[in-house]
């Protein structure tokens, strides 16, 4: 009886100390990598939002490849180091790939001698595909590739737009880039340059939607990849391209060059919808909601719960469509409005771009390429024009929005502005040819 | 030798978004009637021709390693349809043909840790900049901030009980990569930049640096025989612009390097025209690894927020209606003279009527 009790039990002791041996055995084998304390990092594995931190220990501890444990075990420390200190210490440089002058964010840790792992750590910008689309098997060569020449560690997408490869040093550059570059992905910009661009989905799943986002985007950016690739620049050119005024790229408050999608013709509603939204919401919500938000009073619900539209009025500001999706949507007539300087707070402020173009149809080739050689009217004219590290809006500021105009080419009209002079003190001799150039175009226009 | 050569570039710049798009968008094209929010995180979009797409938006940490990139590709291929995007925000999308796939993604996306939600009035992903992780001239840690900060906003995340849509941004210096938002967290230097005075003549072009400074504080000077540059320090906004191309002007500290809050920010045309945000506080400490204090602020407006604001209402509506005095009263933030902007422009931010809230 007691033997029979005993064996079990030495099993299970010898199992132990086998299982002990081998925990033993493995922790002095498998550490290559330095593992730097990070006590303050660690505090940000608690809680449910989705850890970065425990994204790069899953790198520096699971990774089959010692040189990306090690790299993210580096960064590991320097970040850690940056919490600590409450300093940043990274430092630029120069790093390209051949034939471009931009593109790589590269970093030198001002710290490598503690942290030798990660002393190079680039980032390599590369230009999305247009409305941010992919499949997941593209998704994966992208990793796939980023896993055997950078740290495993990426981010869709920048501020700008661009996919971000983040960490890897200067020799892994061109080989990566080369990569995909032969399957279709090209370098995003950066410093003083045409910058990578972005499109809201729009059409593609959009029924907002009111152009070709992506194919605008496209063909905006894609005729100027020389000037994006070779900064050469006062400072930065960037485009963005919404498909309607809700402007989903937040393109009028930080693009240069903001493309929104708007009509001219009157908005459809179908009334039956309206009856059934007003059914299952109520009057009072449909006044609450929709037509005391019309910001023109351009919309009212009638007696008989249908809307009523006065189209003349109305300035597409897109909240009763959105209000009522079902209902609401923009007319057949599209085209676009250009606005013009938007940028954020270096060096004179905040701006938002201004109207330089109200309407532009953008339904032919002929109509696009139109605008794409506008785009290269302004583009040269920022080019010749600005200051060194001046952006557009701030070069308008500077020189006055007639001057800008007359410079690209642009007629002047009331959308451009929200109200007219308002100070006296103006020179104003020559205002009979500004009025009869006014007319002439009026008459050009009528007869057109 | 040609075969020593590297291979010069394709220029081919931004790829056709068509080739990675799911058949039902590609055949829908432009042809979308209507959408509905079945449930918070969920759209779907019904095109006139009858065809519905279901789209899942999920919160990531923004910053992916490739273990949980092959998860969310796995997901995509197994239970979706193959087919992802990302919105600006970096929300990823899944995008399906049909509602069966619905659920059972949910339930896989969740089980790999992350979050459906973001859609419609929620407080969705916020936007933000690199940070130590990665800038040059970073005050501060975005990623931190955010982690933290959503961690105690994630059930905002994930219902859409907000009045309106809440975007969130953060920026580490003040340039403000993060962009403009209905809430943003933004560093805001105390101190002028100390000059490490020995460096300035080997690593900064000095002209370009007088030059950007907003304020003309800056100029040429020699110091201990060696030229260098001098700031007015009376003058000077601690605004960081000469940093960024010269790094001995030394704008990060410790201690005098904070956070402040604005609010207002709203990109949309929709109701009033596009808005900048506006300051409301300033003084945090910028304090990590969880920034209690900020988060702690940002809570503090949401509430109010969330409780007055009418359906509908973004941050700036809503202030609109209620007065900057109902803002400062219902929120019980300080209203101090820095509140009141000295910069150019700044007299149309002054109330030249008797509008006056009581």
């Amino acid at each position: 009886m007691f033997k029979a009790g005993l064996e079990p039990k030495l099993n299970i002791i010898k199992r132990y100390f086998v299982s002990c041996t081998q925990f033993y055995l493995r922790e002095k084998t498998v550490p290559k990598v330095t593992i730097y304390d990070t006590p303050m990092l660690d505090e940000l594995e608690n809680g449910e939002w989705p850890s970065f931190i425990t994204s790069f220990k899953r790198l520096r501890d699971d990774h089959p490849d010692e040189r990306i444990n090690s790299m993210v075990g580096g960064l590991l420390g320097q970040l850690e180091h940056s919490y600590e200190t409450r300093m940043g210490w990274w430092k630029g440089g120069t790093v390209s790939v051949f034939g471009y002058g931009g593109g790589i964010i590269p970093r030198f840790s001002e710290v490598a001698e503690h942290f030798p792992e990660s002393k190079e750590f680039h980032t390599v910008r590369i230009q999305p595909p247009a409305g941010n689309f992919y499949t997941a098997d593209i998704l994966e060569q992208l990793a796939d590739d980023w896993e055997v020449h950078g740290s495993g560690l990426q981010t869709f997408h920048g501020q700008t737009g661009n996919i971000m490869f983040i960490g890897s040093t200067t020799e892994q550059m061109q080989p990566f880039f080369d990569k995909l570059n032969s399957y279709g992905f090209d370098l995003g910009g950066a410093g003083p340059c045409v910058r990578t661009a972005m499109a809201c989905v729009g059409a593609a799943r959009c029924e907002h939607s009111c152009t070709n986002e992506q194919g605008m985007m496209r063909h905006l950016v894609n005729e100027f990849q020389d000037d994006l690739h070779r900064p050469a620049l006062p400072y930065k050119w960037k485009i963005k391209v919404s498909g309607c005024p809700n402007d989903c790229t937040n393109a009028i408050e930080r693009a240069d060059m903001a493309v929104i999608g708007i009509w001219r013709d009157e908005m459809k509603v179908d009334q039956e919808e309206v009856k059934a939204f007003v059914a299952d919401k109520g009057r009072d919500y449909v006044i609450d909601n929709v037509t005391d938000r019309c910001p023109t009073n351009a919309i009212k619900l009638a007696d008989d719960n249908t809307l009523v539209v006065n189209n003349k009025e109305c300035v597409r500001c897109m909240h009763c469509i959105n209000v009522m999706t079902k209902a609401l949507a923009p007319g057949d007539d599209t085209g676009v409005t250009v606005l013009i300087g938007g940028k954020r707070t270096l060096k004179i402020g905040d701006m938002m771009g201004t109207v330089v173009a109200p309407f532009l149809k953008v339904d032919t080739m002929e109509e696009i390429e139109y605008l794409v050689e506008l785009t290269g009217e302004m583009i040269d004219f920022f080019a010749e024009n600005a200051l060194e590290h001046e952006r557009t809006g701030e070069m308008i500021e500077r020189i006055g929005l007639v001057n800008y105009l007359e410079g690209i080419g642009l007629d002047l009209d009331p959308n451009m502005v929200s109200e007219p002079r308002q100070c006296s003190y103006v020179r104003m001799d020559g205002w009979d040819e500004e009025v009869k150039k006014w007319y002439d175009k009026k008459a050009e226009a009528a007869t057109a | 030798m040609a075969a020593d050569r590297p291979q010069m570039p394709i220029e081919s710049g931004a790829p056709d978004g068509f080739q990675y798009m799911h058949p039902t968008m590609r055949r829908n094209f432009g042809l979308w009637k209507y959408h509905e929010r079945p449930r918070p995180g969920v759209l779907k979009h019904v095109a006139h021709s009858g065809d519905e797409i279901y789209t899942i938006r999920v919160g990531t940490a923004r910053i992916l390693d490739v273990y949980t990139l092959r998860e969310i590709t796995r997901i995509a291929n197994e239970l979706g349809d193959g087919f992802i995007r990302f919105t600006i925000r970096s929300n990823l999308e899944y995008m399906v043909d049909s509602e069966a796939k619905v659920a059972p993604m949910i339930e896989a996306i969740e089980k790999a840790g992350l979050i459906v939600g973001g859609t419609g009035p929620t407080i969705t992903a916020p936007s933000h900049t690199q940070g130590w992780l990665h800038c040059d001239i970073p005050g501060s840690d975005a990623s931190g901030v955010v982690k933290s900060m959503m961690d105690e906003l994630v059930t905002e995340f994930k219902r859409e009980e907000m009045p309106n849509r809440v975007h969130i941004t953060t920026s580490c210096c003040q340039i403000n990569c993060g962009g403009q938002g209905d809430i943003a967290i933004n560093i805001q230097h105390t101190k002028p930049p100390k000059i490490a005075h020995d460096l300035v003549a080997n690593a900064c072009e000095r002209p370009t640096i007088v030059a950007r400074c907003p304020v003309a504080a800056i100029r040429p000077a020699m110091v201990e025989g060696k030229p260098t540059l001098e700031v007015d320090e009376k003058k000077c906004i601690c605004c960081g612009a000469c940093y960024p191309p010269c790094p001995p002007m030394l704008i990060n500290d410790a201690v005098h390097t904070t956070l402040a809050i604005w609010v207002g920010g709203n990109h949309s045309n929709a109701r009033g025209k596009p808005t900048f945000q506006k300051l409301v506080a300033a003084g945090i400490p910028n304090n990590p690894p969880r920034w209690p204090e900020a988060t702690a602020l940002v809570k503090r407006i949401l509430k109010v927020y969330k409780e007055d604001a009418k359906d509908w209402e973004r941050m700036n509506d809503w202030i609109e209606r209620i007065g900057w005095f109902g803002f400062f009263e219902k929120t019980g933030l300080p209203f101090t003279k820095f509140h009141i902007d000295d910069w150019r422009g700044a007299r149309n931010s002054l109330n030249a009527s008797t509008h006056i809230h009581f």
